[in-house]
């Protein structure tokens, strides 16, 4: 990255705040991987909850956010890899941890016919087909008897066993598997954003009719990413049910999980890594200080995200962003000039 | 072989009232291009505000439309000029994310009111009363009020849009905001009034729905997908074609039923997805859209 004849610069990526977060994000991990030692079970339970849904908020964040291609009806993927989880452990034998990259071979795998469906819908009325293949996966999961139908099914005592002897010892080994899955997710995520087609993507984002007269073959990056995102989805799911260690077409196939990752991704920052973190932890917080109320904290979760939409679309850390440039995970490139231009007299 | 000419005809009646539920969303999305995911909550939102009317009034179903109906209307044209006009532009996240949040804040709001509990409007003997075509083919007397009142609806949108100054106004900020603003329109205004429009359909519906099932504050999005599928499958722009989406949909859910209780709404998304398959744009499509 060098000089020119009559100016110096640089081109780089990284920022302050990345190289001083690559250290903090090492230290935090040090620290969330050594929780299970100093902590009880109320937390880490806790903790990996917050830990999928950063990971599914990655995912729909990608899709939506970049991709331009706005799903509400991702919980068919997740609801498919949490019973991808149940048929590989025990009709199978796949080893749970195993059966987490499996499931998501098993959605990206399914993505592909239901693509084949849902990208002949323009826009807004692609929205509302995934919705309806994710309603078709619901009533036509409750249909197969040999996955216990519309009450669903239970993980047998041997799979529960198998992941480890002891309740505590469970509880630890799929909580660093949780933490795990979520590392990874923003780590590809962050890599392919940074990728060739990550710039293909961002392109996007900002203006499909640019980018598409730039080169980037719009349909298929989108292609891509729709396959991509079922894949995590689909072994996100796997791990979730891993954790709940029951499975039922209504609670796998349930609206309210993509409702939750729309709301976490919309209020923490649409179309950046940072956005659905953040989110998902205002959306805890509230979850947590609002939990006796009811329905109270939706009406409330609902109004913050209209008024999100509406007064600061690029939600808090496009706030954030806009005040201090703020970038832990920098994916574009910046200019620095090294020595003043010359005067232009 | 009549049982299943019966299951057809009472699929053809229920495509009434989801024609009923979906031609409201044709007329949002028709002319603001504007995606409603709160458009099924709004109809239980009818159905709510019928059913406390009904009990301070004591009026009759029907006539409590007199009322509802131009609630509606103001909440409609508030509703657009309040919020939603806000959303409008390019980019299609901001409607679709708005409207998303309304849905949860509206479905909420109706259960902290009036609990989850299943109601009911009643009618009386109406509900109840059938005519019998042949010895073996008999049709309720409601879902066929339903049915008409859905046909005479549409030609009366079809009158308003094709012959009136405000139908001309409607088309013309669809087809080209810029320029009706330019020719004296106020587009916000206009907004308004169809969000207006759309919303008297909606209390149609909702008082409807509300008489002939049970409701409560859950299933807005069961009646929104049911409303998306038939515009789909009837063409955008056209609201016979939305008539035509509404009956294919009963069909299929009756002839499912019919097959095993457990396919009834299954076999109507199918229905959907295979319209889907062989015609994208709709039975009938009149806009092309980008």
């Amino acid at each position: 990255m060098n000089s020119g004849s009559a100016i110096d610069y640089r081109v780089e990526r990284s920022t302050r705040a990345s190289r001083l977060g690559g250290v903090f994000g090492l230290i935090l991990l040090a620290l969330l991987i050594a929780v299970p030692y100093a902590s009880d079970r109320a937390l880490m339970r806790l903790l990996i909850e917050m830990f999928y849904f950063i990971a599914l908020a990655q995912m729909w964040n990608l899709l939506a956010g970049y991709g331009g291609l706005v799903s509400i009806g991702q919980q068919a993927f997740l609801g498919l890899g949490g019973y991808s989880l149940f048929v590989l452990t025990t009709h199978l034998g796949l080893g749970a941890v195993w059966s987490i990259p499996v499931a998501g071979f098993v959605g990206a795998a399914i993505s592909l016919p239901v693509a084949f469906l849902v990208f002949r819908l323009r826009g807004h009325y692609f929205a509302i087909g995934t919705w309806v293949i994710a309603e078709i996966f619901l009533l036509g999961f409750a249909q197969i008897t040999a996955l216990g139908g519309g009450s669903g099914m239970s993980l047998p005592v041997s799979v529960v066993k198998s992941i480890a002897s002891t309740r505590s010892g469970r509880d630890t080994a799929v909580y660093w598997v949780a933490l795990a899955v979520v590392a990874a997710v923003i780590t590809i995520v962050y890599l392919l954003l940074r990728s060739r087609h990550g710039l293909a993507l961002t392109a996007i984002r900002d203006s499909e009719r640019a980018s598409s007269s730039l080169g980037v073959d719009n349909f298929k990056t989108k292609l891509l990413v729709y396959i991509f995102a079922a894949f995590g989805t689909a072994a996100i799911g796997a791990l979730i049910f891993l954790t709940k260690l029951r499975i039922s077409p209504s609670a796998a196939f349930d609206i309210n999980w993509t409702t939750t990752v729309i709301f976490i991704v919309v209020i923490g920052g649409i179309g950046t890594i940072e956005g659905p973190i953040l989110g998902t932890i205002v959306f805890f917080l509230l979850r947590e200080s609002l939990a006796d109320y009811g329905s109270w904290y939706l009406i409330l979760l609902g109004a913050t995200a209209v008024l999100v939409m509406l007064r600061a679309p690029q939600g808090l850390w496009g706030l954030i962003i806009l005040k201090y440039d703020l970038h832990f995970f920098p994916v574009q490139q910046r200019l620095h000039l090294q020595t003043e231009l010359p005067k232009d007299e | 072989m009549i049982e299943w000419i019966n299951s057809i005809v009472q699929g053809v009646l229920t495509g009434g009232l989801y024609a009923l539920f979906a031609t409201g969303l044709a007329i949002i999305f028709g002319v603001m291009r504007l995606i409603n995911i709160t458009h099924g909550d709004l109809i239980v939102l009818a159905a709510f505000v019928a059913m406390v009317i009904i009990e301070t009034t004591g009026l009759n179903p029907f006539l409590s439309m007199l009322a509802v109906l131009p609630i509606m209307f103001v909440f409609g044209y508030f509703l657009q000029r309040g919020i939603l006009n806000f959303t409008l532009g390019d980019d299609l996240l901001p409607p679709l994310l708005v409207t998303f949040g309304l849905s949860i804040v509206i479905q909420n709001v109706l259960l902290q009111i009036f609990s989850a509990d299943s109601q009911r409007l009643k009618v009386g003997s109406i509900e109840t009363t059938s005519l019998h075509l042949t010895n073996n083919l008999a049709v309720g007397v409601f879902p066929l009020i339903i049915f008409v009142t859905a046909v005479v609806l549409i030609i009366i949108l079809q009158y308003i849009f094709n012959s009136t100054d405000i139908g001309r106004a409607f088309r013309a900020t669809s087809d080209d905001p810029t320029t009706a603003q330019l020719m004296g329109i106020n587009n916000k205004h206009i907004f308004g009034l169809a969000m207006g429009v759309a919303m008297v359909l909606v209390g149609i519906a909702g008082v409807f729905l509300a008489i002939r099932t049970n409701f409560d504050p859950s299933i807005g999005p069961s009646r929104l997908l049911y409303a998306f599928e038939a515009v789909i499958m009837g063409g955008m722009g056209s609201l016979w074609g939305t008539l035509a989406g509404g009956i294919i949909l009963g069909v299929a859910q009756n002839i499912g039923a019919k097959l095993d209780p457990g396919w009834q709404i299954l076999a109507g998304h199918i229905a959907f997805l295979i319209v889907l398959i062989f015609r994208p744009r709709g039975l009938f499509p009149r806009t092309f859209d980008e």
